[in-house]
């Protein structure tokens, strides 16, 4: 299990998806978590780390606009991939929303959630083709 | 005819290619989307939640109305609003034939349900149905939902389906496959221990991406069992090396490097197998070396995988060659301007200086740097590699370094944490006595209540013991500093319940030691701690046992006790304490101010507390009294065993006690007190009532009854003579080591952690000459204000550090001509300028302005879907074939890699098959390389996307316009 959660939060603190990987939390746990995560990536000047530890793991962030992407990640995990592996994560739907901007991901929830998807399983990396990870998305979109 | 309204409108919006979802969904959307706060969100919300509330249950909602509001309620859901009323309605939509109902209800269900859930059961038998799906998007939706959502009860009911898939013609479900095992690996790895081969044949699969998503579980199995895949070490060797040689296809490349991500996972089983391992790890040596060679400091992502590349060196058996380039490719770390890249040089050093401590000092000033630098992640990150390269000779600098540190944090997660590491190096290096005590004071004061009670326990052994040296006068002298030191320390307002514990032992033990404090000095130093304002009964047990042996301490010197009114005060309130503990102590002052001195003096020795004391069990002082007993008529005793009737009895209960342990009920009635074989007190023995309900003759009671009422004179008079030993016993017992004095079972363990401390520190101690220790002790004053000395007293002398540097620059040079060798690497050789290069590789932000080519692409994904769909998928032939020959040689997928020229171009049968297979791919991922190109599929698309959202009221103007800036603006 590399991958604790996913998270995309706006400078409000607003949620704007969430996808959580080692356990299922309750609706209280989660609003407690996220809103302490928040707080803490909030905080954090663009010159430092992008990577905050919390409680016994560690949280990969980095900011596009006005939406931060939060991972979080276990000990053991290379900081720089997950950093990397947001930033596939906003390229892939870049390519697939075009000049994707948080109202995309509001608007087409169940799409990123669908890439996020098709990106990770179990907590771990399993694909990085950004062909690989849309061909489903658009297959179903002209299916329907 | 509202519904027919919506559909019209749906359809009108669909028809556009826009956003395809209702009014009410868009207002939703909006409205959340230009909340200000999270109380207006709320408000949102919870009017959603009611209206979805009534509308969802209402008959015949058309598939896609419920679709949205599925898609509503997961909204609710992820901005913590209570959504079950719903869960059912996402459970019924997985039934859907149509895609995208089907895979979004799956998503919400995923994402609402834990997998003890009830409604699980009613989604197993839709996922058994859709593994056996015709269309391989729905198999893979299913997949997906498998590795979500099904538990260790339930895995035996899709795992053949799960198994058979692994087998099937398209890749995407093999890949999907493979983690849905995976997933079965992690949740109960009993039920797939038969299948884990399968993993060793996926990761032969003709489709990188599922020899990819293979590396993932294989990681698992290896980091659990790595001796079992020993064998694999050359595969996964050569799989790296065609990786590293960009024979994967290209959409696997990520900012022009191949296959990153599969790179990293390779390294990371590498690193794995190759630990202690001369062998396996001499395979790697060269591909290690080629990565270390082709890598590239310009991109994140180029360092990502020569920071991996680095732990894998630091973890295989060490090649000196490859040490030299991870401890360069560190140094550039360091060097780096990034604070991500600090934070990844700091962490890689930290594995380098396992294998050679000695890579540190070339460091020194960067590392100070990073010690030193407002960034908390960083500065966590280098009293990690502190802690890593403590030695007696530094442990002053930088035990003192953390607690400065410590008691300016608020987190207590990570408080504990460094406190616990804090003390673990104290008691490993401690140079000295006073400074191990003043340690732990400062580690007390500031994070006692966070501490294990263990390390308060080992502070006062070694109060009491000293380090195990001869001399007696050093002894006395550290204690007597600890009781100054603690007097003082009284004085503060507020202090943890442990760290006060400790203050009311040493006060009692050798508060009044040296005769430079008096009694009654001490005593009511004592009952102020007892009104502190965090005092516990824990520690006012502790106070009152302290004053109890200040007193008793008097009383066998033969001084009179005055009481003082608050001391008198404080055993009048402890003795009508709710804790009976409490009150036992009080009782026991009292009836010890009333002891002569000879008593006192046996009950209370004299700074005995390091003296074992021997119990008795068999209570031979007794003897010639029980022979009084008996001969005066009384009964002997009989142990409980021997007892006519009790042996069967009590094995009865015993068997029926453990039968019943297995059910939840118990018929029996509980289960009687146990007369211990000194059992005195009679009116326990009259269990009439329980007598009906457990078999137990009778007559045990009345033997027992009458054999107690005949004792009780017996034990009246013994207790009258040993009393007080029987009750200090049972007190000792009760609270282990830190009372007056210890038990034998405590000490015993007391004993064995004392020679392991005085092993270490005699070990310290021979190692590390005094004088020289003293030296450093002497310039850690000045130390804080210069980072050289900082840095001398960190790293041992500073003399080779100049030198260090000299080599590393011209070792620097020589790695850059290496790089610049490659094919079309553009590098430039001085070192500076790598290093301005690697600077401006962090940003936060990707910024397009870039004149490199980034992989942002146009790319029509239409395009991409030709030939993808339709009854017959071109490369499925192809693929097909390349996977049933896979099957039989497992060391294909080398083979095929092999095959291919470095050029890529085909020339065996197989390399020209991949070829094909990729090469639509390869056509549709030309990289643009003028940002100014607008990026995306479809610009006009964007536009009209522009259109709908002002038509629906969300406008670039409104209240949020943040919601419309570019992502990767």
């Amino acid at each position: 299990m590399g991958i604790r959660f996913v998270l995309l939060v706006n400078k409000q603190g607003q949620t704007r998806l969430a996808q959580y990987y080692a356990e299922h939390l309750t609706l209280d746990e989660r609003r407690a978590l996220e809103g302490e995560i928040v707080r803490k990536c909030l905080a954090r000047t663009e010159q430092q780390c992008s990577f905050v530890e919390h409680r016994n793991y560690k949280i990969v962030y980095r900011r596009y606009a006005s939406l931060f992407f939060l991972v979080g990640v276990d000990n053991d995990e290379n900081e720089l991939a997950i950093l990397e592996f947001i930033h596939l994560f906003v390229e892939t739907m870049d390519r697939h929303f075009g000049n994707v901007c948080e109202l995309d991901i509001m608007f087409h929830l169940e799409k990123a959630h669908f890439m996020l998807e098709e990106m990770v399983m179990n907590g771990c990396i399993v694909e990085t083709s950004k062909s690989n990870i849309l061909t489903p998305i658009q297959l179903m979109d002209k299916a329907s | 005819m509202e519904q027919l309204k919506t559909i019209g409108r749906e359809l009108a919006i669909g028809s556009h290619g826009g956003w395809g979802q209702s009014k009410e969904f868009l207002d939703l959307v909006k409205s959340i989307g230009e909340a200000r706060s999270k109380a207006e969100e709320d408000r949102i919300i919870l009017r959603e939640v009611e209206s979805l509330r009534r509308r969802i249950a209402e008959p015949d909602v058309p598939r896609r109305k419920m679709k949205d509001y599925i898609i509503r309620l997961v909204y609710a859901e992820m901005l913590g609003h209570d959504a079950s009323f719903g869960y059912i309605h996402a459970v019924k939509m997985t039934h859907h034939d149509a895609l995208p109902l089907k895979r979004t209800g799956y998503l919400a269900v995923t994402l609402f349900l834990s997998e003890d859930h009830d409604l699980i059961i009613l989604i197993v038998n839709t996922i058994q149905k859709d593994l056996r799906s015709d269309n391989y998007l729905v198999v893979c939706a299913a997949l997906a939902a498998v590795c979500k959502l099904i538990n260790e009860e339930t895995i035996p009911a899709v795992l053949p389906q799960v198994v058979d898939l692994l087998a099937h013609p398209k890749e995407a479900v093999r890949k999907k496959a493979v983690m849905a095992l995976h997933r079965f690996y992690q949740r109960s790895p009993a039920s797939v221990s038969h299948l884990v081969s399968n993993f060793r044949k996926r990761l032969c699969d003709s489709d990188p991406g599922v020899m990819g998503a293979t590396l993932c579980p294989l990681f698992d199995l290896i980091s659990a069992d790595g001796n079992s895949y020993k064998d694999l070490v050359i595969s996964f060797v050569g799989i790296l090396k065609q990786v590293a040689e960009r024979r994967l296809p290209k959409t696997y490349d990520y900012h022009q490097m191949a296959a990153p991500f599969i790179q990293i996972k390779l390294l990371k089983i590498l690193a794995l197998l190759g630990s202690g391992d001369k062998q396996a790890s001499g395979h790697m040596y060269n591909v290690l070396g080629d990565i270390f060679r082709k890598s590239e400091q310009s991109s994140n992502i180029g360092n990502a995988v020569l920071y991996e590349t680095i732990c894998c060196v630091s973890s295989i058996y060490p090649n000196a060659k490859l040490l030299e380039a991870a401890a360069e490719a560190t140094s550039k770390f360091l060097k780096s301007d990034s604070h991500n890249l600090k934070y990844m040089g700091v962490d890689a050093l930290g594995r380098l200086i396992r294998i050679n401590p000695d890579t540190a000092e070339e460091h020194q000033l960067a590392v100070i740097d990073c010690l030193e630098d407002p960034d908390d992640t960083l500065k966590r990150k280098t009293f990690e590699l502190l802690y890593k390269m403590t030695k007696s000779t530094n442990v002053e600098v930088i035990v003192n370094r953390m607690i400065e540190y410590m008691i300016n944090i608020s987190d207590n997660h990570y408080k504990t944490e460094i406190a616990s590491r804090c003390v673990e190096l104290a008691e490993q290096f401690a140079p000295t006595n006073e400074w191990f005590i003043q340690t732990m004071n400062k580690v007390f004061e500031h994070a006692g209540d966070l501490v294990n009670v263990r390390v308060a326990h080992n502070l006062m052994r070694l109060i009491a013991e000293g380090f195990g040296e001869d001399d007696e006068g050093a002894e006395s002298q550290l204690r007597s500093s600890a009781v100054d030191s603690y007097l003082r320390i009284l004085r503060e307002p507020k202090l943890p319940s442990l760290f006060l514990q400790v203050i009311c032992w040493v006060l009692g033990e050798y508060g009044t030691a040296d005769g430079k404090y008096s009694a009654a000095y001490i005593i009511g130093k004592l009952c102020d701690v007892t009104e502190a304002l965090l005092c516990d009964d824990t520690v006012k047990a502790y106070a009152i046992s302290a004053i109890m042996k200040i007193c008793a301490f008097e009383i066998a010197e033969g001084r009179k006790v005055e009481m003082l009114p608050e001391c008198q005060s404080l055993i009048d309130e402890l003795s009508t304490s709710h804790s009976t503990d409490l009150q036992q102590r009080a009782y026991e002052l009292q009836a010890f101010l009333c002891l002569e001195s000879q008593a006192v003096e046996r009950v209370m020795p004299l700074d005995a507390s390091c003296e074992d004391i021997e119990i008795d069990k068999n209570l031979t002082f007794l003897k010639d009294f029980v022979q009084q007993s008996i001969e005066n008529g009384a009964r002997p005793y009989i142990p409980e065993s021997e007892r006519s009737g009790m042996s069967n009895v009590s094995n009865f209960k015993s068997q029926y006690q453990h039968e019943a342990s297995s059910h939840m009920l118990r018929f029996e009635a509980y289960e009687l007190p146990r007369p211990s074989p000194a059992h005195v007190i009679p009116q326990v023995s009259v269990p009439t009532p329980i007598a009906d309900l457990v078999p137990v003759p009778e007559t045990t009671y009345n033997s027992k009854t009458s054999q107690a009422s005949k004792l009780p004179s017996v034990t009246d008079a013994s207790s009258a003579a040993h009393g007080l030993k029987l009750h200090l016993d049972g007190v000792q017992r009760r609270w282990g080591r830190p009372t007056y004095s210890s038990s034998s079972g405590p000490s015993s363990t007391t004993s064995t952690e004392k020679t392991t401390n005085g092993v270490t520190h005699i070990d310290g101690v021979s190692s590390q000459p005094r004088d020289k220790l003293n030296e450093s002790r002497r310039q850690q004053p000045e130390v804080s204000a210069e980072k050289q000395k900082l840095a001398a007293s960190l790293f041992g002398g500073s003399a080779g550090k100049t030198e260090k540097k000299a080599t590393s620059t011209q070792r620097a040079p020589k790695g850059n001509t290496r790089n610049a060798e490659r094919p079309g690497a553009t590098r430039s050789v001085s070192p500076e300028t790598s290093k301005e290069k690697a600077a401006p590789s962090v940003p936060d932000l990707l910024d397009l302005g870039e004149p490199n080519p980034t992989s942002t692409t146009i790319v029509d994904p239409f395009k991409q879907l030709e030939g993808l769909v339709g009854p017959t998928p071109v490369p499925s032939p192809l693929d097909n074939s390349v996977k049933t020959s896979g099957l039989e040689t497992p060391d294909l997928m080398a083979a095929v890699y092999t095959d291919l020229p470095p050029s890529g171009s085909s020339s065996g049968s197989l390399g020209s098959t991949i070829g094909d297979m990729y090469s639509a791919d390869k056509t549709s991922n030309t990289a643009t390389s003028a940002p100014s190109i607008k990026k995306g599929p479809f610009p006009q698309d964007s536009l009209r996307k522009d259109a709908r959202a002002r038509q629906v009221g969300v406008t670039p103007t409104g209240n949020n316009p943040n919601l419309f800036k570019d992502l990767l603006g």
